[in-house]
């Protein structure tokens, strides 16, 4: 390399050594750091994996733990199923001004903040919300109901928030399928499911991966819906380290549930990945 | 529709159906947050108790609009601030990141490259408490060696500009980085070969190239900043942005106010994204 253009390269790097060094890596191995030692007495620390003991051993912390992961793994199949129908619809069915617009109105609720989708919802469901007094006007109900603060209805609101992130790159990647080889499919035999399965879902493979891996991710790391809608009972794992952090102040606990939360998601996503044959360049880039 | 594969009638209607029913359900939150704005009544929800403007202009108890709330727009203003600067610096890292990823062939691109994609496969919150923690560690270092107290270090708009800021700049990258892989470097030498040098050449044609790009990446850059959530609640200290002002509010309980703020916000959002498709699709 040239001097000048050597002083050009260093010049380019350093904004990105910085902003990956000062706010993502060091911060991490700080937070490993923290959560790998406890307190002995006041300011005086030891290092030790009792906190890594205590989340594994406390059933409320384990059972939580793998709740939300269960919970938000069932969340993107259930997204994947609802998006896969709508998004073929867009990309194959529907044709010019209509398949524009059918898309901008996919693409409208996330430009509204989360916690206004949220309220929407607690609006809608709540002992004196629209739905109650819907299901007392037809007579199905002769009481007001209270759907908030079930499971099925933090699903609703999680299925609802991360949508647009699955519809999106899977009418991306199902536009770029050619009619004519879906035509060759029937024009050879086949019917409209084993089209489905042996054209049209291969094909979308690299979509329905992107999508689950940012649904995944938007579920397990979601705060608002689980706290807002879901109930007393549901509790999610980023409420724990939320607690630990905000309301009880015991860092060291806080950083090993983050830690926890971190490596689930890193193995949830590399399993995903290494299932479909895919990197990560790929799949976000 | 293929026309050439035949669908019965039956399929037809039962597909569209379907379809419809998904958008009215990605419709139904959002209307009945804009309607409950104009409800005369202190709670959203129904009764209906006839139409007002007064959770947008009154002056009064107990239906104090938007317009008079001082803590709302104290939250509006703090938003809108962390979210031009966190837009500012997200855009600017994500210029030379994208110059360095299409210009520079080095030693570890391939591994630099992936460590940018990660921000986005991080949990917000843990993004949040990483900073949170690593700040507070350098902060009491400070103060252990020089007995100084930097507030900075501390819960505040500084955090939540940074917590924002490390991961909105992958964003800008990737849509910055896509453009500029379009752009033909013929250009560039042509104006090399005619004298220019290297900077003024990139100033006055890759620049003016990336530009529709770059106010795209700072139209996303604000709008995520403006909503985020996750990430801003772990580093906020005591002047909180807009999103945390209404959880905080929503918590004690609502009133149509949160409607009447949340249509604005719906509406400003729509306009500032119709704004980016009307400006890319310019020639």
């Amino acid at each position: 390399m040239r001097h000048q253009s050597r002083i050009a390269f260093i010049l380019l790097l350093s904004p990105l050594v910085l902003w990956l060094g000062l706010l993502i890596l060091i911060p991490h191995v700080d937070m490993l750091l923290i959560s790998l030692r406890e307190r002995v007495s006041f300011g005086v620390y030891e290092t030790s994996l009792t906190q890594y003991k205590k989340a594994l051993t406390e059933p409320l912390y384990l059972r939580t733990f793998w709740r939300t992961a269960v919970m938000s793994v069932l969340a993107t199949a259930i997204t994947l199923l609802i998006a896969f129908p709508v998004a073929y619809y867009i990309a194959k069915m529907a044709k010019g001004r209509l398949q524009q617009v059918l898309f901008m109105l996919c693409l409208i609720p996330f430009y509204v903040s989360e916690l206004v989708r949220t309220f929407g919802w607690m609006i809608l469901l709540r002992e004196t919300g629209i739905v109650s007094n819907l299901l007392q006007w037809t007579g199905l109900a002769d009481q007001p109901v209270e759907l908030l603060y079930t499971d099925a209805t933090m699903m609703v609101g999680l299925v609802y928030t991360s949508m647009l992130f699955m519809v999106v790159p899977l009418v991306t990647t199902l536009e770029s399928l050619d009619d004519s080889v879906i035509e060759a499919g029937y024009d050879l035999g086949g019917n409209g499911l084993s089209v489905l399965r042996e054209i049209i879902i291969p094909h979308a493979m690299p979509g329905i991966v992107s999508g689950c891996i940012v649904v995944f991710m938007l579920s397990l790391g979601n705060y608002l819906t689980p706290t807002m809608l879901g109930g007393k009972d549901s509790l999610w794992f980023t409420e724990m380290i939320y607690n630990q952090f905000i309301v009880r102040s015991n860092w060291e606990l806080g950083a090993a549930f983050g830690f926890m939360l971190l490596v689930l998601s890193s193995v949830i996503v590399w399993g995903m990945l290494r299932l479909t044959g895919r990197t990560l360049k790929e799949t976000m880039g | 529709m293929i026309p050439t594969i035949p669908q019965s009638r039956a399929f037809r209607l039962v597909y569209g159906g379907y379809v419809a029913l998904f958008f009215l359900y990605l419709a139904l939150p959002l209307t009945v947050v804009a309607v409950f704005a104009f409800n005369d009544s202190q709670f959203p929800s129904l009764p209906w108790e006839g139409f007002t403007w007064n959770w947008f202009f009154g002056e009064e108890r107990p239906q104090i609009g938007v317009f008079h709330e001082r803590g709302i727009l104290r939250a509006v203003g703090t938003s809108a601030f962390v979210a031009v600067c966190v837009a500012v610096l997200s855009v600017g890292v994500g210029t030379t990141n994208a110059f360095l990823f299409n210009r520079y062939d080095f030693r570890g691109k391939g591994l630099l490259y992936v460590l940018m994609l990660l921000p986005l496969v991080i949990p917000g919150i843990v993004l949040g408490i990483s900073i949170l923690v690593f700040s507070s560690t350098l902060a009491n270092g400070v103060w252990d060696l020089a007995q100084m107290d930097i507030q900075a270090l501390r819960p505040g708009l500084l955090l939540v500009i940074l917590g924002q800021f490390s991961f909105i700049t992958t964003i800008a990258t990737l849509v910055i980085s896509a453009r500029l892989q379009k752009f033909d470097r013929t250009l560039e030498e042509a104006a090399l070969n005619l004298g220019a040098d290297r900077l003024t050449a990139v100033r006055t044609i890759t620049l003016p190239f990336l530009a529709p790009a770059m106010i795209g990446a700072v139209v996303v850059a604000f709008l995520m900043s403006f909503e985020n959530f996750n990430t801003t609640l772990m580093l906020v200290g005591s002047d909180a942005p807009l999103t945390i002002a209404m959880f905080d509010r929503l918590k004690e309980g609502s009133t149509p106010l949160l409607n009447s703020v949340s249509l604005l916000l719906m509406l400003g959002s729509s306009l500032l994204a119709l704004l980016v498709i009307l400006f890319q699709r310019r020639p």
